[in-house]
């Protein structure tokens, strides 16, 4: 069998440290995007419940392994297989990140145009939103962390809009 | 102008995309005669005032809205998910 030489989404690019923040990233083993099907979806999660641990969350929502993703989509970290709904395997189509220190918020109110302070958006929250001008899903995996997830082809435009960031508020001091 | 998706909340409007009049939901039946599909597909009223469009929470949930909206005052009245409306 041929030994291939797999690159991570952001091989080579991370990790970026500029004053008190760093980004790494975050290498799922597998990323599959569950939709269920009309009338399934209580099935569905609980089924997801007994493989993976954690069923379908509310929207805006991350439970365990499976987090909201858009209009009636989740993804689920990890390579699952459920009946009633459509079932896929994305593992190699999202670059995730997480940046964390302390101040930032501060980074992401540059680019974010959604409320991400604690006092609102809580630990296990998720925002589809935009990123610049990228789509992305952020969630707060902590007090001073965030996870952010975009397609895997905008790698280098989501870091070189967080540098930017982060160079701006390091620079303040 | 913000726009209130019944999935994700209050968004800015740069996060959707604008298809057009709200009237392509309601798609004649196969039978229903030149002139019926003549006004599904081409014809369009442009009424300074109360509007009923389509919008794509393209930058969000990726979910199909109804949005209705005064484009004289530029007032978003409603939102509605499109697969929720009565056709």
């Amino acid at each position: 069998m041929a030994s291939l030489i797999a690159l991570t989404p952001c091989a080579g690019l991370l990790p970026l440290t500029i004053g008190a923040i760093t980004v790494t990233e975050v290498v799922p083993q597998a990323l599959t995007s569950v939709a269920p099907f009309k009338g399934h979806k209580k099935a569905v999660s609980e089924a997801l419940k007994a493989k993976v641990g954690a069923g379908l969350p509310a929207l805006n929502r991350r439970s365990g392994a499976v987090t909201w993703f858009g209009h009636g989509v989740w993804m689920v970290a990890g390579a699952v297989s459920v009946e009633g709904a459509a079932v896929t395997d994305q593992s190699d189509a999202w670059a995730v990140v997480e940046i964390k220190g302390a101040g930032v918020e501060d980074v992401l109110a540059r680019l974010v145009p959604v409320d991400l302070r604690a006092s609102v958006f809580k630990k296990g929250h998720v925002a589809k939103t935009m990123l610049a001008h990228l789509s992305v899903t952020v969630v707060r995996t902590g007090a001073d962390s965030f996870e952010i997830t975009t397609m895997r082809s905008m790698s280098k435009t989501l870091l070189h809009d967080l540098e930017v960031a982060m160079r701006g508020v390091a620079a303040r001091g | 102008m913000r726009i209130d998706c019944p999935n994700c909340g209050e968004r800015d409007r740069r996060e959707f995309y604008y298809q057009g009049d709200a009237v392509v939901l309601n798609r004649p039946s196969e039978d229903a005669g030149a002139q019926a599909w003549d006004d599904y597909l081409h014809n369009r009223a442009n009424p300074a005032g109360e509007t009923r469009d389509l919008w794509f929470h393209e930058g969000g949930c990726r979910a199909w809205l109804v949005v209705e909206r005064n484009t004289m005052t530029h007032a978003v009245h409603a939102a509605t998910l499109a697969e929720k409306v009565k056709r």
